[in-house]
C-alpha cells in the first residue's frame, strides 16, 4: 500500500466515555495512519456516511453502553449495503465474551475488550486491512 | 512548632542522610531511579518537618468543622455517624430496579442512588430513534412520572435520601421525584437528596449533554432558587469531578477542573441576582477515589480547603456552611481489571480507605465486574460490605482525620491545592470554565495525561496486576448480569399506554406554557413540574426545551 491507512474511529450510541475512542485515535496516529474521530452519539448510518466520504480503510467502533449487539451489526449490514464490505470493521470496549462470537458472524472482524494493549489492536489493522 | 535554628540543623541532618544514602545506591539500587504517584508526581525519598514548615497549623490545617476545613467538615466527622453508603443502581424498567433498592436497603444501604438509562439522560424517550438498543441498559428508563412512581413504590420519600445521576435533564427528574413525593403526602421542604446537575463536566468529560452553555446554566440556577425556597434541604448540584478524572485526569487536575466549574456555577448564580450564602451551603461535590491511597487522602483535603478559601475570599461569603465542601466518592471504574476479577475487590477496599481517611461524606464502592458489565446482586454485597468493614471494623472511624500530621500527607496537601490552583488561574486566564472548555484547553489536559497513562501501563513502566504482569490463563467469566432485550418493547408499550390514557388537553397546555416560559426570563421550574404532574413525557418536555433552547455542539479534540 502506498499510501497510508485511514481509520475512522466511531463512538455509536449515546454513551459519552470517550477515552478509549480518543487513546486509540491518538495510539493509531502515532502508529503512523490517517484518523478522523467521529466525536459522540453517531448512527450507524452517520458512521457509515462518514466512512465513505472519508475513503478510509478500517472503521474502528468504540462502544461502552452496552448497545452493541444493536449497533455494531447495522454498522456492517450499512457498509454491504453501500457496496463497500471491503472496509475492515473492528470494535471495542466493555463486551462481554459471550457476545463475541456472535458480533463476528455479524461481521466484526475483531473485538478488543478492556486491557488490550493498544499495539495489538495497530497491528491488527495493519494485517487486515484491504 | 521549630525554632529557626533548630529548622536549620534538622535540614543539614536530611540532606547528610540524602547525601549518605545516596552513596549506597551503586550497591544497593532501589527500585526505580525516580519515584512517581498514581498521577505521575515525583515523591520524594524521605518527608520531615523541613517540608512543611510553612504550613501554619491554625490558619492551614485547623480544626474539624472549621475553616479552612482541612480536617473535615463536621466537628465529630465519623464519631457522630458513618458516611452514607450509597450505591448507585438502576438497570432495565422502574420496576426491576425498585426491587433492587429495596434490596440494598435490606442490606443496610442508607441512601439510594439512581442510575438512569442514557436516552434517559439525553432527554429522550424509549421510542425515539437514538434509544434503539439504549432502553434500560446503563440505568433505568424513566419517560414519565408513572415510571417515577413504580420506582419509588413503597420507599418512603421523606425517610430515605436519593442521590440522581442526571444532568441536562435534572430539572425535569427532580420535578418528577417532587410529584412522586406529593403522591405519598410528602412535602416538598422535608426531601432530601441530591440530583447530579452539572452540565460543565458533561461537556468535558461524560458526554450527556443536551442544551448549549448558556441555556444550561440558567437551568441550573433556575434550579438553585427554586430549591432555595422549596426544597430547602435538597443538594442542587453535585460538581463533578469523578468523571474527568475517569476521562484520564490526574490528581491535581481532578481538584483543579472541579472546582473551576464550581466557580463558574457561583459565578453564573451571583450573575442571576441569588446571594451567595442563599446557594452555596447546598452546593456539593463529587470525587474519585484510586489506588494511590495517601495522594488520594491528600487531594481530598487539599480540595476541601482551597474551597473554603475561595469561597472566602473569591465570593465573600460569610456562612460558615457555604465554604465546607461536602463531597460523595466512587471509587475509581478505570481502575478495575477484567482480568482476575476477583482482585479488584482489594482494589476497592484500598480505595474506600482512602475516600474514609479522606473524609468522604458518603461513599458508592464498585463492584468486582464491573470491567465486564453492569454488577450482579451478589457482587455488589461484597461492594457493600467492603464500605461496612472499613467502617466497623478497621478502626479508622474512630478518630479525626487521622493521617493529618503526617509529613508526607500535608506535604502532598500543599502541593495538589497549588497545583490545583494553577490550572484555576490558567482557567480564569482563559475567561472561566465555560470559555476553557469551548476551546478545549481542559480536554487536552485530560487527553494528554489519560494518553500518557495508557503508554505507561504498555511499556510496562506502571503495573497493573493481573492485566500488564502477574497474568493468568482465564476463563470468560460467568454470571454476568445481563439486560433483558426486552425491555425496550416493554417501555415502549407503557409510552403508548400512557398516552391512551392521560388528558391530552392538559398536556398540550403545560407544554405550551413551558415552551414560553423557556422564551421568557422566568424560572422555568414551576413550569416543569405542572407539565410533569400532567404525565407530559421526559422526551415532550425536553423537546420543548431543544426547540427553544437548540443543542450543543461539542468539538472534537484528539
Amino acid at each position: 500500500m502506498d499510501r497510508p491507512i485511514r481509520v475512522l474511529v466511531a463512538k455509536p450510541g449515546l454513551d459519552g466515555h470517550d477515552r478509549g475512542a480518543k487513546v486509540i485515535a491518538r495510539a493509531l496516529r502515532d502508529a503512523g495512519m490517517e484518523v478522523i474521530y467521529t466525536g459522540l452519539r453517531q448512527t450507524p448510518e452517520q458512521i457509515v456516511n462518514a466512512a465513505i466520504q472519508e475513503d478510509v480503510d478500517c472503521v474502528a467502533i468504540s462502544i461502552l453502553s452496552g448497545a452493541h449487539n444493536t449497533l455494531l451489526p447495522k454498522v456492517v449490514a450499512l457498509l454491504k449495503q453501500e457496496n463497500a464490505e471491503d472496509i475492515l470493521v473492528v470494535g471495542g470496549g466493555v463486551i462481554p465474551d459471550e457476545d463475541i462470537p456472535f458480533l463476528k458472524e455479524s461481521g466484526i472482524s475483531e473485538v478488543f475488550t478492556p486491557g488490550t494493549p493498544t499495539e495489538v489492536t495497530i497491528n491488527y489493522i495493519r494485517e487486515h486491512v484491504k | 512548632m521549630y525554632t529557626k535554628e533548630k529548622m536549620t540543623q534538622l535540614e543539614e541532618k536530611v540532606n547528610e542522610f540524602e547525601t549518605k544514602t545516596k552513596a549506597t545506591l551503586s550497591k544497593h539500587p532501589e527500585r526505580h531511579e525516580t519515584f512517581f504517584t498514581g498521577s505521575g508526581d515525583e515523591i520524594n525519598r524521605l518527608y520531615s518537618p523541613v517540608d512543611i514548615q510553612d504550613v501554619d497549623y491554625m490558619n492551614d490545617i485547623g480544626l474539624p468543622g472549621q475553616f479552612p476545613y482541612t480536617r473535615g467538615v463536621q466537628p465529630t466527622m465519623y464519631r457522630g455517624r458513618l458516611w452514607t453508603m450509597r450505591m448507585y443502581a438502576g438497570f432495565a424498567t422502574a420496576e426491576e430496579s425498585n426491587q433492587r433498592y429495596k434490596f440494598l436497603v435490606e442490606q443496610g444501604s442508607s441512601g439510594l442512588s439512581v442510575a438512569f438509562d442514557l436516552p434517559t439522560q439525553i432527554g429522550y424517550d424509549s421510542d425515539h430513534p437514538l434509544s434503539e438498543g439504549e432502553v434500560g441498559k446503563v440505568g433505568v428508563a424513566i419517560d414519565s412520572l408513572a415510571d417515577m412512581e413504580v420506582l419509588f413504590d413503597g420507599i418512603p420519600l421523606d425517610k430515605v435520601s436519593t442521590s440522581m445521576t442526571i444532568n441536562a435533564p435534572a430539572s425535569v427528574l427532580l420535578a418528577m421525584y417532587i410529584a412522586v413525593a406529593e403522591k405519598q403526602g410528602v412535602s416538598s421542604d422535608k426531601l432530601r437528596g441530591t440530583i447530579q446537575n452539572d452540565i460543565l463536566k458533561e461537556y468535558i468529560a461524560r458526554g450527556t449533554y443536551i442544551f448549549p452553555t448558556e441555556p444550561s446554566m440558567r437551568l441550573i440556577t433556575n434550579i438553585f432558587e427554586y430549591c432555595s425556597k422549596d426544597v430547602p434541604l435538597w443538594n442542587t448540584i453535585s460538581i463533578s469531578g469523578y468523571h474527568i478524572r475517569e476521562a484520564g485526569s490526574t490528581a491535581a487536575q481532578e481538584v483543579g477542573f472541579t472546582l473551576a466549574d464550581g466557580i463558574a456555577y457561583v459565578d453564573a448564580a451571583i450573575a442571576a441576582g441569588l446571594d451567595v450564602d442563599t446557594f452555596a451551603p447546598r452546593l456539593s461535590f463529587f470525587f474519585n477515589a484510586h489506588n494511590d491511597l495517601l495522594e488520594e487522602v491528600a487531594k481530598y483535603r487539599a480540595a476541601r480547603r482551597l474551597w473554603a478559601k475561595i469561597m472566602k475570599e473569591r465570593f465573600g461569603a460569610k456562612s460558615s456552611k457555604s465554604m465546607a465542601l461536602k463531597f460523595h466518592t466512587q471509587t475509581g471504574g478505570s481502575t478495575l481489571t477484567a482480568q482476575q476479577p476477583e482482585n479488584n475487590i482489594v482494589r476497592v477496599a484500598i480505595q474506600t480507605l482512602a475516600a474514609v481517611l479522606g473524609g468522604t461524606q458518603s461513599l458508592h464502592t464498585n463492584s468486582k465486574d464491573e470491567a465486564l458489565a453492569l454488577p450482579t446482586e451478589d457482587s455488589v454485597r461484597v461492594a457493600l460490605r467492603t464500605q461496612q468493614i472499613v467502617g466497623y471494623e478497621s478502626g479508622v472511624t474512630n478518630t479525626i482525620d487521622p493521617l493529618a500530621g503526617s509529613y508526607y500527607i500535608e506535604a502532598k496537601t500543599n502541593q495538589i491545592e497549588e497545583d490545583a490552583m494553577a490550572y484555576i488561574k490558567k482557567i480564569d486566564d482563559l475567561g472561566g470554565a465555560p470559555k476553557a472548555i469551548d476551546k478545549g484547553y481542559i480536554q487536552q489536559e485530560i487527553m494528554d495525561a489519560a494518553y500518557n497513562y495508557q503508554k505507561e501501563v504498555e511499556t510496562g513502566e506502571r503495573i497493573v496486576v493481573g492485566m500488564n504482569k502477574f497474568q493468568i490463563e482465564e476463563e470468560a467469566p460467568k454470571g454476568l448480569l445481563r439486560v433483558d432485550p426486552a425491555v425496550g418493547e416493554r417501555q415502549k408499550q407503557k409510552i403508548v399506554d400512557l398516552k391512551a390514557k392521560r388528558e391530552q388537553a392538559k398536556v398540550d397546555e403545560t407544554l405550551v406554557a413551558l415552551k414560553a416560559a423557556c422564551e421568557g426570563t422566568e424560572n422555568v421550574m414551576p413550569f416543569i413540574l405542572d407539565a410533569v404532574r400532567a404525565y407530559a413525557t421526559l422526551g415532550e418536555i425536553c423537546g420543548v426545551m431543544r426547540e427553544v433552547f437548540g443543542e450543543y455542539q461539542q468539538s472534537v479534540i484528539l
